[in-house]
């Protein structure tokens, strides 16, 4: 393991190579996998876990494997407890990782997180040795609560799954990094590089992005303006932005003025 | 005997095991990336070998694929 640096992602002890997460849902073809990493060098790759009948269909998973990157399997679609705990168990087994991006939507419309399953599965996933990433609401009340049964950090939404509607509520996102002491990886809504910016200037320690990136136009360069995005956001939430006020303030030298 | 494969009805000879269900789908009695659940508990790769199915057993055979 590396040493870590002062301003490295730490998750459950494992120093991560940056702040942007890929998801893979979308992606339009795999020859796309090798540019797309290169330019949007993610700390983790996100993947579901499917049925699956001939090895064909494992064209994705080597070219993963190829790049190197550390998978993070999801339990995308699940909607209970029980479904998402089986899921995860699969995916540990498949991909030889106890990482696991923890989802239990509540229904396929809204595809928002169901709270009181994803607890329940959170917390069993904990005791059965898990490292849990959940997928949840922009909630503080329950981020705290998956810390509390032992989550490795909270990934609260930014607006719907695929909407593209970027950070909907800053203050509920801001109220989530005070509220808890493990990473905050904002997930679902990202659309362009702009909200990968302002989720990092509210604070929060990491992006995930799909969507905005495999179903872009230009998937290659919306990865790369989203690792520049995070990037900005991250460097200027340290630089610490100027207040907010309904007044202008001068810029210029009041004193010297001509006439 | 008859089991089921993903959702769907298989027959398969008496006393095959989840590696012999491998092989006839896959080629492989220990394909790489996958995972078995046998009537919803997991499989361990190690086991598959010599984990006997039985009539009715309900198998699911997994892989990553992409998501968000």
């Amino acid at each position: 393991m590396t040493t870590p640096c002062s301003d490295d992602l730490v998750i459950a002890g494992e120093v991560l190579s940056s702040r942007l997460f890929l998801g893979t849902g979308g992606l339009p073809q795999v020859a796309l996998v090798a540019p797309i990493l290169a330019a949007a060098r993610p700390a983790v790759v996100t993947v579901s876990i499917r049925r699956t009948s001939s090895v064909a269909e494992g064209g994705l998973l080597a070219a993963l494997r190829d790049a190197g990157v550390r998978l993070l399997p999801n339990t995308a679609g699940c909607l209970s407890a029980r479904e998402a705990v089986i899921t995860a168990e699969l995916a540990r087994e498949a991909l030889e990782t106890n990482w696991v991006k923890l989802e239990v939507i509540g229904d396929e419309r809204s595809l928002l997180p169901d709270v009181v399953e994803l607890l329940d599965a959170a917390a069993e996933l904990v005791r059965r040795g898990f490292t849990v990433l959940p997928y949840s609401t922009d909630d503080p009340v329950i981020a705290r609560r998956l810390v509390d049964a032992g989550c490795a950090a909270v990934m609260p939404l930014g607006s719907p799954i695929g909407s593209g509607l970027g950070v909907l509520n800053p203050h509920a996102i801001e109220a989530v990094r005070a509220a808890v002491d493990v990473p905050v990886v904002l997930d679902a809504g990202v659309g362009t590089a702009s909200d990968a910016a302002l989720a990092m200037e509210l604070g929060c320690d990491a992006v995930l992005a799909a969507t905005a990136v495999t179903r872009a136009d230009d998937p290659v360069a919306m990865a790369r303006a989203l690792r520049l995005g995070v990037d900005a956001g991250r460097i200027a939430r340290q630089a610490g932005r100027i207040p907010r006020q309904a007044t202008a303030r001068a810029s210029s030298p009041v004193a010297g003025r001509i006439g | 005997m008859t089991i089921t494969h993903n959702g769907e009805a298989l027959a398969l000879e008496a006393r095959a095991t989840v590696a012999d269900l491998l092989v006839l789908r896959f080629d492989d009695p220990r394909p790489h990336g996958i995972a078995v659940a046998v009537n919803g508990e997991v499989a361990p790769r190690g086991e598959w070998a010599g984990w006997m199915l039985v009539e009715g057993d309900v198998i699911d055979v997994v892989t990553a694929v992409q998501g968000g």
